[in-house]
């Protein structure tokens, strides 16, 4: 394994290991408020029972995202310091930003877990509601970092380097608003019927459990608006990538030669030697009509750049068709939870949809981890796209190979260990 | 001297630096003497309960404070950030696999189940807390002795030569000892105003007077070592402002001592805090004006006027609503007199 893989695996590694407790951190707070709100309310005891046990849950996944996010900020400079060296000061801001969102976080959340008993119900609330909303905050800031490598803005490139640097002007770059609308929905999405799904599994096997329904409600309250909005989301993001990085939507959709009336692609595997995918089936125009919303419309192939240049097309288009997939089931099952709703149906006797919500507990979670390898394998060989290649800015460092080994162990034994106490938490205990 | 933008911003990180030592560094003193708990069991069980209801509601936000000081090195002083990621990977990557077990070896045994699972996690969180700090100290230590400049960037070499040789000397193990003595002499100043019985602030006193020696033990060492910091020793001792913050800091030591011998807590926490704070302005002073000694000045690394403008309105903006929240934090639950901070057990169902 050369050092620039082993580099590139251990982001990955550490990316993927963060995001999932990123993502709960950013949606997990909304349920145990919610949850709170309604015991206030109603005095139900299972609210409260249920705003207890999700806190207890966010305290372990926040303190496990605390740590792995202080790795990332550190693996940027450890494993990219070419990179940071030249992107510091334009995409500090975000960061810089993030850091408050992140500390306003860790305040309240202490004292939303710590604080039962010494502050009162409204300043209890309120503490969780700030831990909502800047966990959400955070997250925006960073895709907005992460946006700019896909469509850097805000500078003059002179000699290879930045001159007349534009931090605000780099904030708002053109990525920066459809990505990070799609990865704020995305969180509240897996998050809510990873959650919902849960209590659906156990639902199927005790109908009676009143506990089990109304984490289900409220699971199914945070998920399924957000997976219903989630394909416009998807839309727009689409739009704009086809507009802006029409390589990586050549990667995703397998669209090797630039043509007028694409059409769409569904699964197949591209062979990028003879530049065709074998076992797709194509939807005449559709991709010229989701990309550009005109049938006619002329959309950029794998051709604009020579081959050295190509992303890996294969597990790019893999990553975007799974994540399509994934969230398309997950709006249906969206669309149906609010038509049983809207109809006041008990969904508990629904055997049907509890299956289907007790299917979708993982598919967020891996429609967010298929998402962000595409956008992030869709951006390669670039590290800034178009003015700093990958290769060129990893450490000089040798034998990264061991570092990727460690972190990639550690990360392992850390991910056993919490689905292990939450298992223990929130579910071995709500069979009761 | 005139205060440039640069070095203001450079000042925000040392402020944020300092504390994170104050704060997050109390938290590892705190896995220090858990780790070193003694008496008999009930005793020891006492103090460790102590420590764990000290650190467990402030230690997440007390660490976010190192994360804004990386954020802003990156931002602000972005050659500097990848030369200190280059040439000091190997200390900086054991020091965030000790934070990771450190902060999750906590959570795991505060929300884990049985006492045995307990024993286990708190083994790994107190020996994470004892290891990391001394790292740490090796990495400033490291800074501070020239291991970052020029030719120690990491510019090819041998593995050993580059990324190992330029920190794997006495002196910034000296300055790990001594990061670990002010950070558990730090922890037992603290807990004393947080204990809520005499034994336990008793047990406290003691640690706090042991570690104070230890700090001056591991200051010695340092200043023996020095010659190995060269650029950085000769400021600490030749500079015009050299004798006044030595007799400020010697002055905040003995203030220590002696409001702990007296049991004056309030006072002793004061004294130590200041202590601290004077030995790492101490540091800042001593290299200046240079980031990275020996050739790395702060102006020459600092980003475009624009960016370090954005970065201070940025912070500026960011304290507004920090320290109100801080203070709020810090208001509910290290109020003297209050009962522990408790996470209600859940009722069984």
């Amino acid at each position: 394994m050369s050092d620039l893989l082993a580099a590139r695996s251990q982001m990955a590694v550490s990316l993927a290991f963060h995001i999932v407790f990123a993502v709960i951190g950013i949606a997990m707070p909304l349920l145990m408020v919610v949850a709170e709100r309604r015991w206030q309310r109603t005095r139900d005891p299972i609210y409260l029972d249920l705003a207890k046990r999700w806190a207890r849950g966010t305290a372990i996944l926040f303190a496990v995202g605390a740590v792995s996010g202080t790795v990332l900020s550190f693996e940027l400079g450890l494993l990219w310091p070419r990179f940071m060296e030249l992107a510091g000061p334009i995409i500090g801001m975000p960061f810089s930003l993030e850091g408050f969102a992140f500390f306003t976080e860790a305040i309240f959340l202490g004292i939303y877990l710590y604080g039962w008993e010494k502050v009162s119900p409204r300043a209890h609330l309120l503490a969780g509601v700030l831990v909502a909303v800047s966990g959400a905050a955070s997250g925006i800031f960073v895709v907005i970092a992460n946006a700019w490598m896909n469509t850097p803005t805000g500078f003059i490139l002179v000699d290879g380097k930045f001159a007349s640097i534009d931090p605000i002007a780099a904030m708002l770059n053109p990525a920066a608003f459809p990505q990070a609308l799609h990865m704020t929905l995305a969180a509240y999405v897996a998050t809510g019927f990873g959650v919902a799904g849960i209590h659906a599994f156990i639902l199927l096997k005790n109908r009676t459990s009143t506990f089990n329904r109304h984490a289900l409600a409220i699971g199914l309250l945070v998920g399924a608006p957000a997976a219903v909005l989630q394909p416009l989301a998807g839309d727009i993001a689409a739009r704009h990538v086809a507009r802006h990085q029409p390589v990586k939507l050549a990667a995703m959709e397998a669209l090797f030669d630039t043509r007028v009336g694409a059409p769409l692609t569904l699964g197949g595997w591209p062979d990028t030697d003879r530049r065709t995918t074998k076992l797709g089936i194509k939807i005449p125009y559709g991709l010229s009509l989701l990309a550009f919303h005109d049938p006619r419309a002329e959309v950029k192939g794998l051709d604009i750049v020579p081959r050295d240049e190509w992303p890996n097309v294969p597990l790019v288009h893999l990553s975007f068709q799974v994540m399509v997939a994934l969230g398309t089931y997950l709006a249906l099952v969206g669309v149906w939870a609010g038509w049983l709703a809207w109809r006041k149906r008990d969904v508990t006797a629904q055997r049907r949809f509890l299956w289907a919500v007790a299917i979708a507990t993982p598919c967020g979670f891996i429609a967010v981890e298929a998402g962000w390898m595409a956008t992030e394998l869709g951006r390669q060989p670039w590290v800034i796209v178009g003015v700093l290649k990958t290769a060129d800015a990893v450490t000089p460092m040798p034998g990264l190979i061991v570092t990727f080994t460690v972190f990639t162990l550690l990360y392992c034994g850390l991910g056993a260990v919490v689905t292990w106490l939450l298992y223990r938490q929130i579910v071995r205990t709500a069979h009761a | 001297m005139t205060l440039s933008l640069p070095d203001l911003l450079a000042g925000i990180i040392l402020a944020a630096l300092t504390a994170y030592v104050l704060l997050a560094g109390a938290d590892f003193g705190g896995g220090v003497w858990d780790l070193l708990a003694s008496g008999p069991p009930p005793r020891r069980a006492r103090q460790r309960d102590l420590i764990a209801h000290a650190i467990g509601p402030v230690w997440e936000a007390n660490h976010v404070w190192l994360i804004l000081a990386v954020v802003l090195l990156f931002t602000c002083f972005p050659p500097a950030f990848a030369r200190v990621a280059i040439a000091l990977h190997v200390p900086l990557t054991l020091v965030l696999i000790g934070i990771v077990l450190r902060g999750s070896a906590f959570t795991f045994r505060s929300y884990g189940g049985d006492r045995e699972e307990e024993k286990h996690w708190g083994q790994v969180f107190a020996v994470a807390s004892l290891v990391t700090p001394i790292l740490l100290g090796v990495a400033v230590g490291a800074v501070a002795s020239g291991a970052a400049g020029e030719q120690g960037a990491g510019s090819g070499g041998q593995f050993y030569e580059a990324y190992v040789a330029p920190w794997l000397k006495p002196f910034p193990f000296a300055v790990g000892l001594f990061a670990l003595a002010c950070f558990a002499f730090l922890a037992a100043v603290y807990l004393t105003l947080e204990a809520r019985d005499r034994d336990l602030q008793e047990d406290f006193r003691l640690r706090a007077i042991g570690a104070g020696v230890a700090v001056f033990v591991t200051a010695a060492l340092g200043l023996l070592l020095s010659h190995q910091a060269s650029f950085v020793g000769r400021g600490l001792v030749g500079a015009p402002w050299a004798v006044t913050l030595h007799v400020l800091t010697g002055g905040a030591a003995v203030t220590a001592f002696w409001a702990l011998w007296t049991r004056r807590y309030r006072a002793a926490r004061v004294a130590a805090a200041a202590q601290v704070t004077l030995i790492l302005w101490g540091w800042g002073l001593a290299q200046y004006p240079y980031l990275l000694p020996p050739d790395l000045t702060i102006a020459a690394a600092a980003a475009p006027r624009v960016t370090l403008q954005l970065a201070l309105g940025a912070v500026s903006v960011g304290a507004i609503v920090l320290f109100p929240s801080l203070y709020y934090l810090l208001r509910v639950f290290k109020r003297p007199s209050s009962a522990p901070p408790t996470t209600p057990p859940i009722p069984p169902r």
